[in-house]
Order: C-alpha cells, then sequence, then structure tokens
C-alpha cells in the first residue's frame, strides 16, 4: 500500500501523532534529562503546528473539493465485529481546519512559555509528558472523524487535566483539586457515554452496521430525519432530543457550566502553563467544540430562524446564559487573580453555549478561538505577575521585613486566596514588569470586548447580535439569552478593568509588590512614563529592582507579545459582510454544514448596546480603580459598595461548592464507605463462617448508625461517622494478595453463574 | 480417537489445581508453581480445539507456543522478584508481604 | 465408542498429570513439589503427543522441564526457609477449595456431554467430536514460516522477543545484590520538591 503521508488525506494522522510520540519518548527515555525532554516536547508540538499549518492551506486554498460535502480525512479498520467493521478516521473540513489554526498554535506558545515557567522544578520531565499527551489528545479530538474517536481524546484529556491541576500533589489542595475537577467533569462524561451508546444504538438501527461516523449521521438528512421521528426511550420527546441533550450535559462537565462549573475555579491549583492550557487551548475548548460538531444533531428538526428551538437548544441556552451572567457576577468578588480570570472563562463559555442555543454557532466557534487567543495570554500574564510577586516576598524577607506567614489551609477551601495571587497584595507592578503590563491589559482589552480594535468585540458582538435578531423577532430565549449576555458584558469590562488596575496600577500595597521580580524593558518604561502626563504627577525613581532571573523572564514574556498580537488581530478576519463588504471567516465556516443560514443584516443597535456597555464597564472600573488607585490599607470600593455580606457570599462562590460538598459528596462518600464497601468489600480472614458473621455485624453497625445520623441530625453525624469508620476500615485493607484473588474468583464465578443460567 | 471433551474436563481439573494452590498455599514458590499448573490447563484446551477443530491450520500451535514464551518470562521476572523479597525480609510467604497495607 | 490403545494412553497420561498436579498443590516439601510438578508437565507433554503436537511435546519438556522447573528449583534453593516453614497453607484454605471445585464445576457443565444428555445444557457447540482431519504433514513447516511471514505472525513473534528480553534484564536488575542499585543512593537525593512548592515555580 503507498500512502504519501504529506497528502492532505493522511496529514491529519500525522498532527496529531507528533505531540502524542513526544509523550511516549518522553516517558520511556528522557524523563531523566529535563532539557532533553522539554526540547522533545517542544520538537513535538511545532512539528504538530507546521503540520496543521500545511493542512489549513490546503483547505483552505489549494484543494479543490466541494467543501461541506466532501472532507479531506482516511478511515481504517478499528474493530472487527463480526461482519462488520467499525471504523476510525480522521476528517479535515472548515471547522476543523480553523480549529487548527488556533490550538497547535496556543499549545506551542504555552509550551514555550512552561519552559521559563517550570524552570527548575523537580518534575520536568514529567509535565512536559504531561502536557504534550494533553495537546495530543486534543487534536486527536478535533481531527476525529467520529465520535468514539473524539471521546477517547476528550477522556484522555480528562486524565490529564487531573494529572496536571494535581500536579504539585504534595499540596493536598491541589490533588483535591484534581480530584474534584476528575470527578466534577466525570458526571458530564457518564452522561455524554449514555448518548453516544443510545446513538450507536439507533444508528446501528438505521444503517444495518455500528457507526458513528460525523459524516454517516451529521451529513445525512435520512439519519437525522429518522432520529427526530423515533421517540425517545424515556421523557418522551424525540431520539434526536434525548441524544442531544446527553451530549450537551457532556459539555457542561468540560465547558465547566452551571451547575458543573465547580472545577474550573480550583483548577488553579495547576501550574499556571496548565491554567492556560485547560482554558484556553483545550479543555474548555473541547466541550464547546463537541457541540458546535454535533450541531446538526442538536438543532435536528427545529427552525430557529423561525422561533422553534429544539430541547438541547433551549437547555444550551438557559444555561449559557446563566452560566455567563453568573460567573461575571462572581469574578467581580474574586480576589485571587486566576480565580478572576477563572470566573471570566467559564462567563465566556456561557456566551459561546448560549450563542449555540439561540443557532449562532459560527458566532460561537469564532468567540471560542478568539478567547482561546486572549484567554492563554491573560493566564501566561498572570503567571508571570505571580512568579514576580514570589520573587518580591523572597526580596522582601532578605530586605527585614518580617515574613508574612503562609498559613495555607489543609486542602480547598473556597474564600482562601495564596497571597502571591492576591490582587489586594499588588499594586504598582506596570513599572516592575512593563511588557506584562501591556500585554495583559491588551488581552483585557480583548476581554471586556474594547469596541472596534480589539477580537473579542467582534465574536461577542456576533453572538448578541444574533441573540438580539431573535429577541427582536419576539421569540423567549433569544430574549433571555441576549439580556443576561449584555449584563454580563458590563460586568466583565468592569472586573476586567479593576483587575488589571489593582495589579498594575498606583503604588505597590505590600513590600513583596514593592521588591517585585523585574521584567524586560524596565528601565525604558521608567523613562517613558516620567516623561508622559502620568509622569508629571507622579514622578519614578528608577530604583534599582532585584532581577528576577532575566532568562526565565524573556522565554515567560515572548509568547505572551505573540499572543497579543493574535488577540487583537485575530478578529478581522470575520468582521460582519456589511461592514467591510466581505466576511472570511463565515464564508469558509458556513459550508460545514448543511444549513446555509441566511445571513443576517448588520444592525447598528446591538452593536451600539455592546460598545456602550463595554465602554462603561471599563470607565467604571477607571473612574473606580484607575483615577484614584487603591493605597495600601484601603478597603476595595467594590466590597464597600456591595457590603460585607454580599461579599461573602460572592468570596464563598454562592456557597455552591459547599452545597455539593455538603449534600451531594459527602453522603455518596458515606454511602461508599458504610454501605458499598462494609458490606461488599468484608473480609473472610477465617473462612466463610465468619464472613457471614461480619456482615451481619456490619449491617447491624450500619443499621445503628444511621439510626443516629437520623437522631443526631445530618450535620453532626456524618463526619463523625465517616471519621470512625474511617479507622475501622483501613484494617480491613490486609494487604494479602491471596484474599484479593480469592474475592476476584468469587466475582468470576458469579459472573459465570450468570451468564450460564442467562445462556439457558 | 479420546472424544475432545475428555481432553477439556482434564484441563478444567488441572486449571481448578492450580487454583486451589494460588488461592490456598503459603509459599510464593508454590504459588508460582501452581500459576504454571494453570497455563498447562491452558495449553492443554489450545492444543485439544487446534487438533480437534483446525488441524490445517497452524494458529492453535502458535498460540501454545507464545504462552510458552509468556510463562518463560513470567517464572524469570516472578522468582527474581521472589528472591530479591526474600533477600530483604527473609521470607517467602504471601502473607508477609503486605507493605502496601496502610 | 470402541476402547483402542489410545484411550489407554490418554487415561494413564492423565492421571499422571492429575495425581502430580495434586501432589504439587499439597505436599509438605516444597522440594518435592517441585519435582511433581516435572512430573506432571512430562504428563502434559505426552497429551500433547497424543494429540498429533510432537513438536509442541518437545518444547514442553525442553522449556517447561528443562528451563522453567529448574529455575523454580533454583529458587527453592536460594530461599532455605522451606524446611522451617510448618503451615502449607493460609487460613482461607477451605474456601479455596470450595471454590475450586465451584470453578471445576462450572466448567465441567458447560463442556461435559453429560449435561447435554440431561437436557441441562443446550449449547450450540458440540463437544462429543471423535473424529478429526488428519494433521497436515506440512504443520512443522508451515509453524516455521507463519513465525516469520509478514501476514501472520511475525509481529507478535517480534514482540514475544522483547518481551523475553525485557524480562531477563527485568530479572536480573531486581534480583541483582545492592552493586546496582547503591549507585542511585550514592547521589545526592533529587532537589527538593517542598522548595519548589512553596515558590510556586519560581526557578532559584
Amino acid at each position: 500500500m503507498d500512502i504519501n503521508w504529506l497528502d492532505a488525506d493522511y496529514l491529519p494522522w500525522l498532527i496529531l501523532f507528533f505531540p502524542l510520540l513526544s509523550f511516549g519518548i518522553i516517558v520511556l527515555f528522557t524523563a531523566r534529562n529535563h532539557v532533553l525532554s522539554q526540547a522533545v516536547a517542544l520538537a513535538g508540538i511545532g512539528i504538530a503546528w507546521v503540520l496543521s499549518l500545511i493542512e489549513f492551506a490546503h483547505v483552505a486554498w489549494i484543494g479543490d473539493l466541494e467543501l461541506g460535502k466532501e472532507v479531506y480525512g482516511s478511515t481504517t479498520g478499528w474493530l472487527d465485529l463480526g461482519k462488520n467493521t467499525f471504523e476510525m478516521g480522521v476528517m479535515v473540513d472548515p471547522l476543523t481546519a480553523y480549529m487548527l489554526l488556533m490550538v497547535p498554535l496556543a499549545c506551542l506558545m504555552i509550551f514555550i512559555y512552561s519552559r521559563g515557567y517550570m524552570h527548575g522544578d523537580a518534575h520536568n520531565s514529567r509535565f512536559f509528558a504531561y502536557i504534550s499527551l494533553f495537546a495530543g489528545a486534543m487534536l486527536t479530538l478535533v481531527l476525529a472523524d467520529n465520535l468514539l474517536l473524539l471521546f477517547i481524546g476528550w477522556e484522555v484529556m480528562g486524565f490529564c487535566s487531573y494529572a496536571l491541576i494535581g500536579f504539585w500533589s504534595h499540596k493536598k489542595s491541589a490533588y483535591q483539586a484534581g480530584v474534584k475537577a476528575f470527578m466534577t467533569t466525570r458526571v458530564g462524561d457518564v452522561l455524554m457515554l449514555v448518548g453516544i451508546g443510545y446513538l450507536l444504538l439507533e444508528a446501528s438501527a438505521f444503517f444495518g452496521a455500528p457507526t458513528l461516523s460525523f459524516r454517516d449521521i451529521l451529513y445525512n438528512d435520512a439519519m437525522l430525519e429518522h432520529l427526530v421521528q423515533t421517540d425517545a426511550v424515556i421523557f418522551g420527546g424525540s431520539a434526536a432530543g434525548l441524544i442531544g441533550v446527553l451530549l450537551v450535559a457532556g459539555t457542561i462537565g468540560k465547558s465547566s457550566q452551571f451547575p458543573l462549573h465547580v472545577w474550573l475555579p480550583d483548577a488553579m491549583e495547576g501550574p499556571t502553563p496548565v491554567s492556560a492550557m485547560i482554558h484556553a487551548a483545550t479543555m474548555v475548548s473541547a466541550g464547546v467544540y463537541m457541540v458546535v460538531r454535533m450541531f446538526p444533531l442538536l438543532s435536528a428538526g427545529a427552525d430557529y430562524h423561525h422561533g422553534d428551538f429544539s430541547t438541547p437548544m433551549i437547555v444550551m441556552g438557559v444555561i449559557g446564559a446563566i452560566t455567563a451572567l453568573g460567573a461575571a457576577i462572581l469574578a467581580v468578588g474574586q480576589n485571587d487573580i486566576k480565580r478572576i480570570l477563572a470566573y471570566s472563562t467559564i462567563s465566556q463559555l456561557g456566551y459561546m453555549v448560549a450563542a449555540l442555543g439561540v443557532g449562532a454557532w459560527i458566532a460561537a466557534v469564532f468567540h471560542l478561538v478568539n478567547h482561546a487567543f486572549f484567554k492563554a495570554l491573560l493566564f501566561m500574564c498572570s503567571g508571570v505577575v505571580i512568579h514576580s510577586m514570589e520573587h518580591g516576598e523572597h526580596q522582601a524577607e532578605e530586605h527585614g521585613y518580617p515574613h508574612e506567614p503562609h498559613d495555607e489551609p489543609d486542602g480547598l477551601v473556597m474564600d482562601y486566596c495564596a497571597p502571591p495571587n492576591d490582587v489586594q497584595r499588588m499594586g504598582g507592578l506596570a513599572h516592575r514588569i512593563p511588557v506584562t503590563a501591556i500585554t495583559m491589559a491588551l488581552g483585557g482589552l480583548s476581554l471586556a470586548g474594547f469596541p472596534l480594535l480589539t477580537a473579542g468585540f467582534w465574536s461577542k458582538d456576533e453572538i448578541i447580535a444574533e441573540a438580539w435578531h431573535g429577541a427582536g423577532e419576539g421569540y423567549m430565549l433569544p430574549l433571555f439569552v441576549v439580556l443576561a449576555l449584555l449584563i454580563a458584558a458590563g460586568l466583565t469590562a468592569f472586573y476586567t478593568a479593576r483587575m488589571w488596575f489593582l495589579t498594575f496600577w498606583g503604588q505597590p500595597r505590600t513590600p513583596a509588590a514593592h521588591y517585585a521580580g523585574q521584567g524586560s524593558f524596565r528601565r525604558r518604561w521608567v523613562r517613558f512614563w516620567n516623561r508622559s502626563r502620568w509622569g508629571q504627577q507622579a514622578a519614578l525613581e528608577d530604583e534599582p529592582l532585584p532581577a528576577a532571573d532575566r532568562g526565565i523572564m524573556l522565554h515567560m514574556e515572548m509568547p505572551l507579545v505573540v499572543l497579543a498580537v493574535l488577540a487583537v488581530v485575530a478578529g478581522f478576519i470575520g468582521i460582519h459582510k456589511d461592514i467591510l463588504g466581505v466576511n472570511p471567516l463565515h464564508d469558509f465556516l458556513v459550508e460545514t454544514t448543511f444549513d446555509h443560514a441566511d445571513v443576517l443584516g448588520f444592525s447598528l443597535l446591538p452593536m451600539l448596546a455592546s460598545i456602550v456597555l463595554a465602554l462603561g464597564g471599563l470607565g467604571l472600573g477607571y473612574w473606580v480603580y484607575g483615577l484614584r488607585p487603591l493605597k495600601q490599607g484601603q478597603v476595595d470600593p467594590t466590597e464597600k459598595a456591595l457590603g460585607p455580606g454580599i461579599w461573602r457570599v460572592l468570596q464563598n462562590r454562592f456557597y455552591i461548592d459547599i452545597l455539593y460538598r455538603d449534600y451531594l459528596v459527602r453522603p455518596v462518600e458515606w454511602f461508599a464507605v458504610n454501605i458499598v464497601i462494609q458490606t461488599i468489600d468484608k473480609e473472610t480472614i477465617d473462612g466463610v463462617l465468619e464472613t457471614v458473621a461480619e456482615t451481619f455485624n456490619g449491617l447491624g453497625e450500619m443499621c445503628k448508625r444511621f439510626n443516629r445520623v437520623v437522631i443526631d441530625g445530618v450535620g453532626d453525624g456524618i463526619p463523625q461517622s465517616i471519621g470512625e469508620f474511617a479507622g475501622w476500615f483501613r484494617q480491613q485493607q490486609t494487604g494479602r494478595i491471596q484474599q484479593y484473588l480469592l474475592f476476584v474468583t468469587l466475582a468470576l464465578l458469579a459472573l459465570g453463574a450468570l451468564f450460564l443460567i442467562q445462556v439457558r | 480417537m479420546v472424544p475432545l471433551w475428555m481432553y477439556l474436563v482434564v484441563a478444567a481439573a488441572l486449571f481448578s489445581t492450580g487454583l486451589y494452590g494460588v488461592l490456598a498455599r503459603r509459599n510464593a514458590i508454590a504459588i508460582l508453581m501452581s500459576i504454571e499448573l494453570m497455563l498447562n490447563a491452558v495449553n492443554i484446551n489450545l492444543v485439544a480445539f487446534w487438533r480437534y477443530q483446525k488441524p490445517g491450520d497452524v494458529s492453535g500451535q502458535v498460540f501454545a507456543a507464545f504462552v510458552f514464551v509468556v510463562a518463560a518470562a513470567e517464572a524469570a521476572v516472578g522468582l527474581a522478584l521472589i528472591i530479591a523479597i526474600y533477600r530483604r525480609r527473609q521470607s517467602v510467604i504471601a502473607e508477609d508481604m503486605n507493605l502496601m497495607k496502610w | 465408542m470402541d476402547i483402542t490403545i489410545q484411550h489407554g494412553v490418554f487415561v494413564i497420561f492423565t492421571l499422571v498429570t492429575l495425581g502430580s498436579a495434586l501432589l504439587v498443590v499439597t505436599v509438605r516439601n516444597l522440594f518435592h513439589a517441585a519435582l511433581y510438578l516435572m512430573l506432571c508437565l512430562f504428563g502434559v507433554a505426552g497429551l500433547f503427543a497424543l494429540l498429533t503436537a510432537p513438536l509442541l511435546a518437545g518444547f514442553q519438556v525442553v522449556i517447561y522441564i528443562g528451563a522453567i522447573a529448574i529455575l523454580i528449583i533454583f529458587a527453592i534453593m536460594l530461599t532455605p526457609q522451606v524446611t522451617r516453614v510448618i503451615k502449607t497453607t493460609n487460613a482461607q484454605w477451605p474456601v479455596a477449595i470450595v471454590v475450586a471445585v465451584l470453578f471445576f464445576v462450572m466448567i465441567l457443565s458447560v463442556v461435559s456431554p453429560l449435561m447435554d444428555e440431561l437436557g441441562v445444557d443446550d449449547w450450540n457447540a458440540d463437544f462429543t467430536q471423535e473424529d478429526a482431519d488428519r494433521v497436515p504433514d506440512s504443520t512443522l513447516t508451515d509453524f516455521g514460516e507463519s513465525l516469520v511471514s509478514r501476514d501472520r505472525f511475525v509481529l507478535p513473534f517480534e514482540i514475544a522477543s522483547i518481551m523475553l528480553m525485557a524480562a531477563l534484564i527485568g530479572a536480573v536488575l531486581v534480583v541483582s545484590p545492592d552493586a546496582i542499585l547503591r549507585r542511585d543512593e550514592s547521589q545526592p537525593p533529587p532537589s527538593d520538591t517542598s522548595v519548589s512548592a512553596d515558590t510556586g515555580a519560581s526557578g532559584d
């Protein structure tokens, strides 16, 4: 068989192969050598980036295919199922090609940045192995031509996020956050898997052979029609609706939508490049990408241009709008710089999901890619800030300031904020790390949707415009969406301004900020400042600042500049047709589906509304934090304005996390430990008799405990019984291999018996 | 010829004997020997099915040969582990190897 | 069913195999157990020969008895506490017997024609087959060729050889005395992780 691997049909295999290959090489061969591991990881993602550019060029210019109906790609038999073969393969259509522009590039920037950020960490190789796997899994997901391969990439990413969030696993809070992320997304994943299974069932029934290929299902009107006509097994409605809702549930977990949004803010426990990776290039984007990919199925049978929305769309619209607004409110009340950004991510993802809810999938993709660029930028900037602040803390101690004890809490605490991350303790950093200050300002403006210049503005505006259009026709869902999104837009602008001014503006509020490490171009910045208008009011002395490691800083600042440029210009390809006369992005992407949506006419009103809100929010932020920079010892004006009650609610994230912990996690834990393990995994040290006796004994214990819990109330009894039980239970893990084996055999016997009975 | 099911019954008996050894013997080497018995039982099955169902196709024999290979590797590594553990803890009793207990 | 000489040979080999297998798992002296294991493996080799697989019978003798069983005997001699062990079985042995017997019964219920006659079992598979095709004379050549032919087993074959090599190296590493291990211990411990924890990722 002759395969030209550089052919556009086979190239996708190579794109996803190289990052995975670097994972393998690092794990197997170079784990002991950090520098080599870094080089391998960079080479892997670099090659993937170049190849995806070639692939993009094929699809965009060189290719002569009728896009949408035909796509590049190749398949191979993967699983022989007797008569049929389950096919696996890759494909590249315009949507994939557009994602290929973003994912490898953002990953490459993050990899370069990680070289600086992870410098000196003892587990560099492990880190680079995981992020290579992460990138490879994301590329697998993007390039997959069927839902199962997509799901494999999806799950590998779930594992990687767990491993990377808990990367500093000696910190209790880190591994708890890792587990939290994994378990929370798992809820969505399980539902999604059920959806995939159901879809496979229906597809097998329709085609007579099992398939999950996008081309078979999504570009096949007969198949979609079949799904719409079939009644769902439960809950009424059509099969398409049920499958759609289950798939959307996967996105709710992966893209951190309400009510499964709780894991993302805690994912900040991982190293900052990981946050950038999760928030921008990979994890959360995957969720949105999946629903965009499945959009023909999700919107099957609906005529959303005329106010007829399918169930999955309603779910997406409502949840997206709630998430966008709720997360924006929460972001206002945070002090941890990374947590502010985390909530802004949740909020922006809410925009995308809501956009899909009203049918604006092109706008959603547009915003997805722009968001990836500016959010990666913002996270990496925050990493530099934190790095610089940590440096400052050490320096402050050396200059005789008393060491402020970090009483790190034991595990995850909702309103705890690590000192180097606390924006209240920063201030004046612009003069210390000017490159970061400027690039972060650009990223922030893009996030806030600064009119006409930034990428964030164009994509956000398109979402709002489409929802506005629907609302203008008098449909309820778009009306709800547009209201929530507009309010959120204003809040976004405000909290972005608050974050930036608190971090960079004014005078340092703590010794740590005063001695913060210095970045490139600092002296030139100070000279520039002193000549400027602000400099005449408050001239800076060119005080010698302790230099953070130059090489590290440079490594971290280089990707920032690249991404800052992208965060501005990436939006210009998607400006509305009526303004520039051509909209290359729309023309390119619209071929992805059969549904050639008529371009909505340009209307000035929504654009004016979003301009007013963005400028208003930014202006308010400047008025509150920029004109009179916060001084040492002052209380944050926002906190004062909101009052201590509301502030505490925001700091505790609406108490949703605590609610989950007390009423979901703990009871489940209790159930697992007390009932499942005690009765099922009980010991048989001295043979069967004792097992039986102990089981009954355990049941009695459980009843007793249950009584006491009922009587004593939930608050008191459960934690206590967990503690007691853990003490008892740890003695039951005997560590005797043969005993475990005995249970395995017993289980095998039971399964065999079950099988025999079934067969007869 | 001897009917096929007789071979299967012999293999089953051999396997069950090995299973008992794995579950009940205290000495780790004895456990390893029991595992060898179980592997042999599997091999009898493989060869018997090959002989009765597809004598023209060597796949069955090749399979059995691979089982030999795996058994050899398993015995080498397993015995090495047992000797290493014996050096440290002066014991080859499976119940004593409970470092993973907490 | 005609009783032929084959049946007689089969019964003899079966008795040898099962009898010595039972002894392997029951005798107190481990050294004896190893010798019985060799006998048992001989019995299996006989069964292979009876099944017209002389090649495998040869393998069985060379690899199992010649190598593995000898290896086991070495291991027994290198771990000389055997004689001190009084109890040969652990506390769960009664359960183990029950489980093993149940397992046997379970398999029996599938393969035995007795069950078919009793009407307990209506499997599609027929295990009562008595006659089979002749084994072609070219089996030995086929066997060799299939191991190195590209569309048959060359890949598993190569993987198996790599696995053997890995097992060899692994076994040497695991048992080799402290000489190899000490090199790691003499090196300074890797940089303290708690430092990098406090400073996040700062490199100094």
